[in-house]
């Protein structure tokens, strides 16, 4: 007599669809999944420990390494604690070039998730086309703050160097070459009977759970939540500049991709509009390097491609943060497999974590 | 209860005996309306105490509020509010990694960050670890 029974498989450490080393242990039905646990923690480099130890300025390298595809998100979210418990505003062109930069980065980041999105369910050709033209934003980004990849770049009192006007020629110039790329790009996909069997239906993440579970960025608009604190809790020139918040109720893979694509264009929009506003003057405050932080506590969020990142500082009054903790969107992102995953096929495994945008390293931290 | 103004937000310093109270009051009541939880975390300040907070938002209505706890920090313990918002599941997984803080009916209490067999608390402010220099002052 044929006999069954679950059992249970490891997915990772080293998998190549988790994005980084993510474990998870599945409970297994033959090819269905009947509970999932994710294991996290490899990547555990201790950079909240790491920053009670370094001065105010010089935790900002290492918050780079949070999010590798989005550091000037992270620098981003620490400068703006610091900055708050500081009562410090930078002058006006700082904060047109830090929406200049985290834009550009969602942009880029969003590519990344594009072509990796796309390898993970099995089609090979976008990835070639979002990797080179994300290679033309890193080269914007080598441009202005001397690095690819960990920029460092956004600091206390403003950014690390002003933007030059050749700099900002050549971000119209990929612009320009780059927009139409869009629509070519969903070419590829929206009308591909494969990918849409593939992604329509798939991973179907109700409203309800999505904020039970605290879901946030592109993932919670796509369930029909339009929550974005560009809008919600307008930070550095967001007042200032016009942008749709795209969402789309259908809240499966395609919708999660669609939200992506959809905030694109979006990013391009303000882009245009920065470069019509930015302001002359001063972009940073001559600040000291060494700079001293009366005591205080303060949470302070922001929209990183992904979602929701915030940063909660601590200061005793001291030249080094006291406690600094860092909210971020994928360590929530990565819980929610344990919902989403049990029923489904080992396949859809990959589209589901795939769509969801988990990057391990700002997980562990 | 003792409204403490922090520079963004308001922080409700709560006594630990009524914390699980007040985090069902504050989902419950449909003019509050808490439903999303931001993050849970501590901070820890020797010799005597442990600061736990709790940032919940409230995504209809727009607003938030912060819970503070202050603890001894020598037998931290708090009721849990994974059954309210699933993500503080791993939050306080975290904070019990980290802390050393015990959460009462937790669903599945284990370290999240550091290995199964590891022994202290890295966040607790005298954690020591043969490998770690200190900074000189």
């Amino acid at each position: 007599m044929l006999t069954t029974e679950e059992f249970e498989l490891n997915m990772g450490p080293q998998h190549p669809s988790t994005h980084g080393v993510l474990r998870m242990v599945l409970k297994m039905d033959g090819e269905r999944v009947v509970a999932c646990d994710p294991i996290v923690g490899y990547l555990h480099r201790s950079i909240e420990k790491m920053a009670e130890n370094r001065t105010f300025s010089q935790v900002i390298p290492v918050t780079d390494r949070l999010d590798y595809c989005t550091s000037m998100t992270s620098n981003y979210v620490y400068v703006l604690a610091v900055e708050a418990l500081a009562d410090i505003t930078p002058p006006a062109r700082g904060e047109y070039i830090r929406v200049i930069m985290t834009e550009l980065n969602r942009i880029a980041s969003h590519l990344l998730w594009y072509g990796t999105f796309c390898l993970e369910i099995g089609a090979t050709t976008p990835f070639l086309y979002a990797f080179a033209d994300r290679e033309k934003i890193l080269d914007l980004f080598e441009m202005a703050s001397g690095a690819r990849l960990l920029y460092n770049f956004i600091r206390i009192g403003g950014v690390g160097r002003d933007l030059s006007q050749a700099f900002l020629d050549r971000m119209m110039e990929f612009l320009d070459g780059w927009e139409p790329r869009v629509p070519m790009y969903e070419k590829l996909l929206d009308e591909n009977p494969i990918f849409y069997n593939r992604t329509k239906g798939v991973g179907y993440l109700s409203q309800e759970k999505a904020k039970f579970y605290g879901v946030s960025g592109p993932n919670i608009r796509a369930s029909g939540i339009p929550m974005d604190v560009r809008r919600d809790k307008p930070f550095a020139a967001y007042e200032d500049l016009e942008f749709d918040i795209p969402v789309f109720d259908e809240g499966d893979v395609f919708a999660r991709y669609r939200a992506r694509m959809e905030e694109l264009r979006q990013s391009a929009r303000i882009l245009r509009q920065c470069f019509e506003k930015i302001p002359g003057g001063p972009a940073t405050l001559p600040l000291n390097y060494r700079i001293k932080i009366p005591e205080g506590e303060t949470y302070q969020h922001i929209e990183s491609p992904r979602g929701d990142i915030g940063c909660y500082l601590v200061s005793k009054g001291g030249d080094m943060p006291w406690r600094c903790k860092f909210r971020t969107p994928s360590f929530v992102h990565i819980q929610i497999f344990r919902d989403l995953l049990p029923g489904v096929l080992i396949p859809d495994i990959m589209a589901i974590c795939a769509s969801f945008d988990i990057v391990l390293p700002e997980t562990d931290r | 209860m003792i409204v403490e103004d922090l520079s963004n937000a308001d922080c409700l310093v709560v006594p630990k005996e009524i914390y699980r109270q007040v985090a069902e009051f504050l989902k419950a009541d449909a003019e509050l309306d808490f439903d999303y939880l931001e993050f849970q975390t501590c901070a820890d300040h020797p010799p005597e105490n442990l600061n736990f907070v709790a940032y919940l938002r409230s995504l209809g209505k727009g607003h938030r509020v912060g819970l503070k706890i202050v603890m001894d920090r020598r037998h931290p313990a708090l009721p849990t509010l994974a059954d309210l918002w699933a993500n503080a599941d791993w939050n306080e997984r975290e904070v019990f990694d980290l802390f050393g803080v015990v959460f009462h009916n937790h669903p599945d209490l284990r370290r999240l960050m550091m290995p199964e067999d590891w022994i202290g608390h890295p966040l607790r402010k005298d954690y020591l670890h043969p490998n770690v220099v200190k900074r000189p002052d």
